[in-house]
């Protein structure tokens, strides 16, 4: 188990993959300017966030959720599929950032690793229903098809060893694109 | 609108190959589809929309905007649910219907299957049946469907099957590695497995190629379209007949019927919401089993003040699909080779014949592995998420192998299709209430199946498995809907007679799985186009020109 924290080193493939992130997070910011980087979350949401969706699906030498893009994939639904579920966002990623200060006396994005895994564990017991929606939409956009944003360059695809790119007929679309359903 | 010979309402397996035969015989067919035609070039390959996982929503309708269901759970408390949620018991609404991203099993029934009441006796509670038509009634017809849809497989190696004029028109796809694994394991248990009958190409049929083995199939329209719906098959030939016109995206509201009680056509909204009127001499309705009873329950009329058809209160009753039990193994290798369309194997030796049980149902191995459907497939002692959970889908992702079956259910007359008093769909008409649940017998016949493929597993060198043998609370009747309209002979015990022609009107039938008396422990897609050839065969054989002979 080898985090990509504390000073464990990162190995050629996750600094690659990171270098990619920033640059595709440069993109998304100057196109969506006006919106600040996201669509719906602001950017301390969407840092409590991905610290939540990371001990759901953390790094090894894979990247992690958030590296993947899971981020981006929940952004993206609570703007357009998931608007029903804004509120429980809204609310639970508060919580999760309350229950952090309450034991650490930091928000959840500050903690160690080990302080991180507690917090997500005291909300799967406390607030189950927003862990279960949260897991649930990281694990969409974990290992769901990467047109919606997560599961960047097909990583999880590969981690299982399944064909990329895959059998193919006809190309006339892109599994890249980005999309609006 | 100018009068036609027949309107035919849905063109999914049934109402195709109904709108194909009736305008090859030379009557004038309008077909309404409330949906759109989607192409191979829509299918999109999403693994989180599409008909089988539909977390994002439907790829082939309905949209989850406008067209609620209402769900009555085991407490009696009533839920609004959403086509893309389970609990809506969705098939699909597009030309084609679910023939367009169905995974394409293509099984005859067999001959016991029609006879489940003088085999089994009807168990306390149940509304259990024989059929009015026998399988020799049905196989010119099933050879029909075999030839004209197209149909690949090889049931040589099973004695569990009725009999057959001739084999099927293509051979089976190669075998894939689960074949491979478990063929050997079957046959050591002394059972006789052999690859599934398909609707898809494995050479060139009819026109177009065949598969190249993708794992996006069950769910999803055929990139390459190899396979074969009514979209690609006998919508084409009735359209080429120049005696049919196919009108998308048209919500029939109702049947309109005249003062003599015989119905004059329908009525039904166009694509851009416009209420018209389409006379007809005669109405066939193929909207598949929950919708087809809700059409003739909304057709109401001061002669029929209770609907269409059910002047016994029949309409609706009799609910089924199928019950889904099966096991899933983990291995030390690799079984998972990715090559489509997945499903490959099967043995129908536990279709009937066990003492105690009513019945049973194919065991077949799974047909699609999205790696999203594989997160909560896990061995026991795997934790819901972490590093570990993300390790056990790379151990386990491709060592595993899942085998399923629909254990035939035994019907009651409480699963029902009744009209919402309250919730209106975005035309304003009341939607489907779903209620009522099986017979329990049918539980204790999927948990026996269950075990059977869990023993099958092992045999093939499973490390470890696990059960899947839940009792749902509501009536399971998703994409293999059927029993709504029931066939008979007694009009107070049924909706139709063995014609598909409605019991209380000569001149307005349902053609689809809503007629099925019982729903086999197979797959339903062959069954239900067999008797829409049997029924348009009939219908086309008594008309007259402008009326039946009879």
């Amino acid at each position: 188990m080898q985090l990509n924290q504390d000073g464990v080193r990162l190995t050629r493939r996750q600094f690659v993959v990171g270098g990619a992130m920033g640059s595709a997070a440069l993109a998304v910011g100057c196109s969506a300017r006006n919106r600040g980087g996201f669509d719906f979350l602001t950017d301390a949401q969407a840092r409590t966030l991905a610290a939540l969706c990371d001990q759901i699906i953390p790094a090894d030498d894979v990247p992690s959720a958030s590296q993947a893009g899971v981020v981006s994939y929940i952004d993206r639904q609570l703007a357009r599929t998931y608007r029903r579920h804004r509120n429980a966002y809204r609310d639970g990623l508060e919580q999760a950032n309350a229950m952090s200060r309450k034991r650490f006396g930091r928000g959840l994005a500050a903690l160690s690793v080990p302080e991180q895994v507690e917090i997500v564990g005291a909300i799967e017991q406390q607030n189950r229903r927003f862990f279960d929606l949260v897991r649930g939409h990281t694990l969409e956009g974990y290992y769901g098809s990467p047109r919606h944003g997560g599961n960047r360059d097909a990583v999880s695809w590969r981690m299982l060893g399944l064909a990329q790119p895959p059998v193919r007929g006809r190309a006339q679309y892109d599994l890249r694109k980005g999309a609006s359903s | 609108m100018k009068r036609v010979n027949a309107v035919v309402v849905g063109a999914g397996a049934a109402g195709g190959i109904v709108a194909k035969e009736l305008s090859a015989a030379g009557l004038s067919v309008v077909l309404l589809e409330r949906g759109k035609w989607y192409t191979p070039n829509d299918c999109r390959k999403d693994d989180l929309r599409n008909q089988r996982t539909t977390v994002l929503g439907n790829a082939f309708g309905p949209e989850d905007e406008g067209n609620p269901r209402v769900l009555v759970d085991a407490e009696g408390a009533l839920h609004t649910v959403l086509p893309s949620e389970g609990g809506y018991q969705n098939n699909a609404a597009c030309v084609g219907g679910g023939t367009l991203s169905y995974g394409a099993m293509a099984w005859r029934y067999l001959p016991q299957d029609f006879r489940m009441r003088s085999i089994y006796g009807a168990p306390p509670g149940s509304s259990l049946e024989d059929w009015p038509i026998s399988y020799d009634d049905l196989e010119p017809y099933y050879d029909k469907a075999e030839y004209e849809i197209g149909i690949s497989g090889d049931d040589s190696g099973t004695p569990f099957h009725g009999p057959r004029r001739r084999a099927l028109p293509m051979p089976p796809l190669p075998p894939n590695r689960e074949f491979q694994i478990l063929e050997p394991a079957a046959k050591r248990l002394g059972l006789h497995p052999f690859p599934i009958p398909m609707a898809r190409n494995s050479v060139p049929y009819n026109g177009r190629g065949p598969c190249m083995r993708c794992r996006w199939c069950v769910g999803f329209a055929c990139e390459v379209d190899a396979k074969n719906g009514s979209q690609n098959t006998v919508l084409p030939v009735a359209l080429a007949t120049g005696n049919c016109e196919l009108r998308t995206e048209c919500m029939v509201r109702e049947i309109l019927t005249d003062d003599r009680g015989r119905a004059r056509g329908v009525a039904y909204y166009d694509g851009d919401g416009r209420l018209q009127e389409q006379p007809s001499d005669i109405v066939v309705v193929s909207a598949c089993a929950i919708e087809s009873a809700r059409l003739l329950l909304n057709s109401k009329s001061r002669l029929f003040p209770n609907g269409l058809g059910n002047s016994h209160d029949q309409v609706g009753r009799n609910l089924q699909g199928h019950h889904y039990t099966g096991a899933i193994g983990f291995f030390d290798d690799d079984t998972y080779d990715d090559v489509g369309p997945g499903a490959s194997i099967a043995v129908s030796d536990y279709n009937h014949g066990t003492p105690g049980l009513r019945g049973g149902g194919i065991l077949a191995n799974e047909f699609i592995r999205l790696p999203i459907q594989m997160v909560d497939r896990m061995p026991v002692g795997v934790p819901r998420w972490g590093l570990a959970h993300k390790q056990a889908m790379r151990r386990f992702f491709k060592r595993n192998i899942v085998i399923m079956g629909p254990t035939q259910q035994i019907p009651t007359a409480d699963a029902r299709v009744t009209l919402d008093p309250t919730v209106r769909d975005k035309w304003g008409m009341p939607v489907a209430r779903i209620s009522g649940n099986v017979h329990p017998h049918t539980f204790e016949i999927g948990l026996v199946q269950a075990q059977r493929a869990e023993a099958w597993l092992r045999e093939a060198g499973a490390a470890s498995t696990l059960i899947t043998a839940s009792k749902p609370a509501t009536v399971s009747a998703g994409q293999h809907q059927a029993g709504t309209c029931r066939m008979g002979d007694d009009p107070k015990g049924s909706v139709v007679n063995r014609h598909c022609q409605l019991h209380d009107m000569d001149n307005v039938f349902v053609i689809d799985s809503s007629v099925h008396v019982t729903n086999g422990g197979f797959n339903p897609a062959l069954t239900i186009m067999a008797i829409a050839y049997f029924a348009s065969d009939a219908l086309v054989r008594n008309w007259n020109g402008t009326g039946f002979r009879s």
